[in-house]
Parts: C-alpha cells; sequence; structure tokens
C-alpha cells in the first residue's frame, strides 16, 4: 500500500524554526557505510528520513511531530542529535 | 528572573498540572514551565479521562472540564484480516452520575487543566524549553536552564514532568537512554463528522461514548493494539506496537494505521468522516522493571518520564496525574516539617507510590511484557484461529459440527502443539495473574 503521509501531515499545524532543524543526523557516513537497517526511514511516523539510492539517509525535519522514535531506534550508532525545538516552535496539536 | 521558587514544575501534562495545582494549592511558590505555546499543544493521547485520579484533586472538574462522551459500551475486538471476533460490555450504570471514564481532546484538556492551576496560584510559562538542570558542588540540583536570555531560574526542587522523551533526565544521568523494547510507537488521527451520525453509527446518546480495543492481525504479528475512541464529533482512531518490533520490519507506521482504518469492519465506521490530525506518540510501556529512579537530591521525576504507564489497562494519564500529586504531597510534608530537598527526605514520594495502585498495578503485570515480546503467536497465530474457527462453527455446508470442532482443536494443535497450547495458557495466566 502506498501511503503519502505529506496528505496526513497537511492537516497539521506547525511553525517552523526555519534555519534550525531540532534533528539532524551526527555524522551521514555512519548511516551510509555503518547502518545495515537505516530503520529510521521505515519507523518514522512522519516521514522525515528518505533513503537516497546511493545509501544515504536525507532528513527534513520540518513535520516532525517530536514522538522522538528516531532517537530510540538509533540505538546502534547514536547518530541522531535530537533536542527539543525552542519554545513555541515545532508542530503545535490542534487536539492532540 | 532572579527570584527563587519553592519548586520548578517542567512541562503542563497531567503529571505536570497534577504536581504544579497540588504545590500551588498548597500556598507553595510554584513554576510551570512549558515548551508549547500553550498547555497541550504538545501533548498527545487517544484519549480517555478517567476521572477518579483527577476527582481527588478537582471535585468539582465536571462543572467546566472540556469532556466530550462518558463511556457506557466498551468493545474487544480480535481481528483477522477480514473479521473479528469481539465481546461487548454495555450497561446503563455507566450513564448514573458521577460518570467514571470519559474522552477527552487532550489539546482543550490540558489547557483547562492549566486554568485551574494558575488559578490556584501557580506562575505558567510557556513557549519555554527547558535545555538542562542546575547543579551545585555537591551536585543537588537547584534550578533549571531556559532557552531564554538569562535563562537560569533556581528552586529548592525541580520536578521533571517532561514526558516520555525526558531529555532532562537522560542528560543529568538520572536514568539510561529508553530502549526501543520498553516504549510503543502510537499513530492516530482524529476523523470528523455530524454528531447524530456519530450517535446513529454507535447506537448511543447525546453525551454516551463508546470504546472498541483492537487487537490481532492489525498489528503485522508485531507487540501492540489499536484502539477507537468516539468523542463528542470525531472519532480517534490509533494503533500502538513496540518499537522494537516496529524496527525489525517493513512496514511504517501510517501504512499500518491505513490498513487498519481499511479493515472491512473499521471502514464503515469512519465512512464520510473528515481527518483533521494526525498525530504520533511513545507510550512507556516497559512496566515496573523499566521504572527508573524517580528522586534524588533537588529532583522528583513524575509521570510519563518515569515509565508510570499501566499498558494492559491502557493506563496513563490517571497514573501521571496520581504520581504528580503524590510528588507534590512529599514536597508539602517535608517543607512543613522544615526538611530540605534532599534524596532522604523526597524518598517518601518513593513509599506513597508504593502503597498506591500505580506501583501495585504495575508490579502485578510486571511479567507481561517479556512474556508477550517473546511469545509472538498471541499477536497473529491465535486471532487467526480463534476468528477461522468461529467462522467454521457459522458456515453452515453440510458437515456435521462435531467433525468441525475435530478439525478446529486439530487446527490449534496444527499451529501450536498440545504442549504449546498448555504453555501458552501457562504464560497468559502469569502474564496477568
Amino acid at each position: 500500500m502506498m501511503i503519502k503521509v505529506e496528505e496526513k501531515l497537511f492537516q497539521n499545524r506547525y511553525r517552523v524554526d526555519a534555519g534550525r532543524p531540532h534533528v539532524s543526523i551526527r555524522q551521514p557516513d555512519i548511516c551510509v557505510h555503518e547502518c545495515k537497517t537505516q530503520q529510521c526511514a521505515v519507523c518514522c511516523p512522519a516521514g522525515c528520513y528518505t533513503l537516497e539510492g546511493n545509501g544515504r539517509v536525507v532528513l527534513i525535519a520540518d513535520g516532525c511531530l517530536e514522538c522522538g522514535t528516531c532517537r530510540i531506534i538509533c540505538d546502534e550508532h547514536r547518530n541522531v542529535d535530537w533536542e527539543y525545538p525552542r519554545g513555541g516552535y515545532g508542530i503545535l496539536f490542534k487536539f492532540g | 528572573m532572579s527570584e527563587k521558587f519553592d519548586a520548578i514544575v517542567v512541562g503542563a501534562g497531567p503529571s505536570g498540572n497534577a504536581a504544579a495545582y497540588t504545590l500551588a494549592k498548597a500556598g507553595l511558590n510554584v513554576l510551570q514551565l512549558e515548551r508549547g505555546e500553550s498547555a497541550g499543544s504538545k501533548n498527545v493521547q487517544g484519549a480517555i479521562l478517567y476521572a477518579d485520579a483527577l476527582e481527588r484533586m478537582i471535585p468539582d472538574f465536571r462543572e467546566d472540564a472540556p469532556l466530550e462522551r462518558h463511556i457506557i459500551e466498551q468493545r474487544m475486538w480480535v481481528l483477522d484480516d477480514e473479521s473479528f471476533v469481539g465481546s461487548h460490555y454495555r450497561s446503563d450504570a455507566f450513564n448514573k452520575e458521577p460518570h467514571n471514564r470519559y474522552t477527552i481532546i487532550r489539546a482543550q484538556f490540558d489547557k483547562w487543566f492549566s486554568g485551574k492551576v494558575q488559578e490556584a496560584g501557580a506562575l505558567v510559562v510557556c513557549e519555554t524549553t527547558v535545555t538542562s538542570l542546575l547543579r551545585d558542588e555537591k551536585n543537588r540540583v537547584v534550578g533549571v536552564q531556559v532557552d531564554r536570555e538569562g535563562g537560569t531560574i533556581y528552586a529548592d526542587v525541580v520536578i521533571l514532568a517532561d514526558g516520555v522523551n525526558s531529555l532532562l533526565a537522560k542528560k543529568a544521568d538520572f536514568h539510561p537512554e529508553i530502549e526501543p523494547k520498553n516504549v510503543a510507537l502510537a499513530v492516530k488521527e482524529i476523523h470528523f463528522m455530524p454528531q447524530e451520525v456519530l450517535q446513529e453509527r454507535f447506537n448511543i446518546g447525546e453525551e454516551e461514548g463508546v470504546v472498541i480495543e483492537l487487537f490481532g492481525k492489525i498489528t503485522n504479528g508485531m507487540m501492540g493494539t489499536g484502539f477507537l475512541y468516539t468523542n463528542r464529533e470525531s472519532i480517534a482512531i490509533g494503533i500502538g506496537c513496540m518499537l522494537s518490533d516496529f524496527k525489525e520490519q517493513k512496514t511504517t507506521p501510517y501504512e499500518l494505521l491505513e490498513q487498519m482504518k481499511n479493515h472491512p469492519s473499521i471502514k464503515p465506521l469512519l465512512a464520510g468522516g473528515e481527518m483533521k490530525e494526525y498525530t504520533a506518540h511513545l507510550i512507556p510501556e516497559g512496566g515496573y522493571k523499566a521504572i527508573p529512579k524517580i528522586y534524588g537530591d533537588g529532583w522528583m521525576i513524575v509521570g510519563d518520564s518515569g515509565m508510570f504507564v499501566n499498558a494492559v489497562h491502557r493506563e496513563g494519564s490517571n497514573l501521571a496525574m496520581t504520581t504528580g500529586r503524590l510528588a507534590a504531597e512529599t514536597i508539602i510534608e517535608a517543607k512543613a516539617a522544615g526538611k530540605e530537598m534532599t534524596a532522604a527526605s523526597l524518598a517518601e514520594y518513593r513509599k506513597k507510590l508504593d502503597d498506591s495502585f500505580v506501583i501495585k498495578d504495575l508490579k502485578k503485570y510486571q511479567e507481561m511484557p517479556d512474556i508477550f515480546h517473546s511469545n509472538r503467536q498471541f499477536f497473529t497465530t491465535y486471532p487467526e484461529l480463534v476468528n477461522r474457527s468461529v467462522h467454521s462453527m457459522l458456515h453452515v455446508d453440510g458437515v456435521d459440527k462435531k467433525t468441525k470442532e475435530r478439525e478446529i482443536f486439530s487446527s490449534f494443535k496444527q499451529n501450536r502443539s498440545l504442549f504449546g497450547l498448555m504453555g501458552d495458557a501457562y504464560k497468559l495466566w502469569r502474564a496477568f495473574r
């Protein structure tokens, strides 16, 4: 089943902290060469992680739901740098 | 802010609000910090409110709290690919006031609760993220650092009510990083529809609500469950599985949710609804064995941050409120006795928890996570077998019932063996005893 997560995220309200993503990949090379599973691309419920054909993992955190999944599943390499957004920024749940 | 507070509460969810409310009500000088634009704007839950935990703090909450529906019917469905076997419990006794359980919408509810906290006298500051804890030379927690200019704030004690992703507790080395096996990832949508349609569809009256617990093939063999709750004019539908299981397979959380929404027994319930929000949240489900140290010199942990969730009964917000209240009461008593907020005086918090339903319930189910982690048949084989057995009995085709019974029994034996069946029965008994 092909589901476009963007269509779901479109319903949400965000205040993006432009230029200051609160999640980042520490060393992109680790994703390419050392991580065999790249499960962040499967498990992130907002589809923030995508795989490029060359084995690279690209992270765009604008749609982040701030659940913390990527931080916790990257337990082998600890390659995700995850902080909370600055106060007032990020996802703003209308219903929660 | 150079003022020193009696207590700082980090986070404005159920545990933080319960703590801040209780402290402020007792006359303590309380600062509560919330990173969202308002209380609730970062918080996600199904959501069911259990009245008891709130009632102990705010007995008349029903007068103005934003409640959706009180629950009069509980359905439990075990699903195969195109069927379910279910049990329903519905009682008019649930219509007697005061009602025991309500559906709520957290963004609204938390905002209301925060209003009560402010009325009680606490200073609530939103849009402020706490970045670290301040320690003195003896390593005692003496305050917090926030992401605002000149953002050091001091207090006698800091209560961490910062949720499942407690970066503060981790950075301060109060506990190690959460393990994927101790946390579930849940995704949820809210679908709006006219109130009358919803009531007709679920066979309920104006204020009445239904809960459906979903179990079986919908989780693709992962340890997890789904849920459907009726709000006033919307339906919350979600599914959650252990993160360690999500890690081992290739279905995304939103595909799993979509698959469940398209189940032939669920799809008609959502028909015509308009999806207005998609959320995701981690639920700490490690149980009793995963509870970290929850107090120390100048600090305490409450709510999800302390793993206080009873996954078996889907209780979390009531444990959160209760831990928040008991932490606050510990502080109030220590202060009244003229004690400092040391680990020794805050140890009373753990004692209070041990005497409460919080620890008693978590202890009761302490074996459950391990048992289900290593016995996947409960999520795949059994739901399938049960559904197919019922189908066989209800499908009239000229085969006699005795033969059908034999076939059913042998299909169970084939899948699990006789010892397997006996072992599974024992495991279930151990998990729930």
